[in-house]
């Protein structure tokens, strides 16, 4: 009997798999392991995600109001989810689970800025309420009408077991059917997100036909798709 | 009141990050809010600290907000009157 349990939870993990993933970083992006975007002189990340955003052709004005940090998880989540429709699920079955190490410190600074001088002190509604990581993850649902689970976990670096230890859990007790993964971090002009797209087996059959082989989703696999991009 | 609408329009749309928007495509009779440019909450608090930060001009009651945002004009309006 003993010997059975690990077998049952095993079968269940392998169950999860990573059917499409984004990752950013200073001057590349890579969707599904293809290379979508690349320019070797770039050095401002608000000019960065503005000409992605335009080159993807994605519509939607509240964008060039977010903070710089909500605007690279959303454009991530939006990369990702062009490949891989979640459109099948229920808004509750589809949780967001993003993680960073600096929180939302780039912002933390900009509102900063706006309050240290008292002699001309001006701060700014429209900065102040993205002092928050968890921000990002609004945005996201907001945009693509999510309404599951979620969560935003600080670490010192990309920590891919944190990751997945969180969202099996949540697929363990059924309160998720697919889930968005990753790490999204902006420090002045260095940026870093990777979002994969974690859904059952048994539900990732409509794949995107993008070639792209999904991959068993552990721990392993996210660290790998980081360290390799 | 020319001159002051199209400085507003153009503070307006640096201050509340309207990247798509430029000055000719704000009617300055239309709703700021609601429908035209769409604006929410957050930018109604922007345009407050616009106000004050630009033009010295404090709204002392917060009822005042709708009448006086209603429109690029009614700022533009309210700003003539009470600008010391």
């Amino acid at each position: 009997m003993g010997a059975t349990l690990p077998l049952f939870i095993r079968k269940i993990n392998m169950d999860r798999i990573i059917t499409a993933y984004s990752h950013i970083t200073e001057n590349k992006v890579i969707v599904n392991d293809r290379l979508i975007f690349y320019q070797e002189n770039i050095v401002n990340f608000a000019d960065f995600v503005k000409i992605v955003y335009k080159q993807e052709m994605i519509n939607y004005p509240r964008f060039y109001k977010m903070d710089a940090i909500s605007k690279l998880g959303f454009l991530a989540v939006e990369l990702v989810l062009k490949e891989k429709t979640i459109a099948g699920y229920r808004p509750e079955a589809v949780g967001v689970i993003m993680s960073n190490s600096s929180s939302s410190l780039d912002t933390d600074i900009a509102h900063n800025e706006t309050i240290k001088d008292r002699s001309s002190y001006f701060p700014s509604p429209s900065v102040f309420v993205y002092t928050l990581p968890n921000i990002i993850i609004g945005e996201v649902c907001i945009k693509n009408k999510i309404k599951g689970e979620n969560a935003f976990l600080i670490s010192e670096a990309f920590n891919g077991k944190l990751l997945c230890d969180y969202a099996d859990e949540l697929f363990d007790n059924k309160r998720v059917e697919a889930c968005l993964c990753g790490w999204v971090e902006v420090m002045g002009n260095n940026c870093n997100a990777l979002v994969a797209l974690v859904e059952t087996a048994d539900r990732s059959a409509d794949s995107s036909g993008s070639g792209f082989k999904p991959m068993l989703f552990n721990a392993e696999n996210m660290n790998f798709i980081m360290k390799r991009n | 009141m020319d001159e002051l609408i199209l400085k507003l329009k153009k503070e307006v749309i640096e201050q509340l990050n309207l990247e798509e928007t430029t000055p000719d495509d704000i009617d300055p009779d239309s709703p700021l809010f609601g429908e035209g440019l769409g604006l929410d909450s957050i930018d109604a608090l922007e345009l407050i600290v616009l106000l004050e930060k630009n033009y010295g001009i404090k709204i002392e009651d917060p009822k005042d907000g709708k009448k006086i945002f209603f429109s690029i004009r009614s700022m533009a309006e309210y700003i003539t009157e009470h600008q010391k």
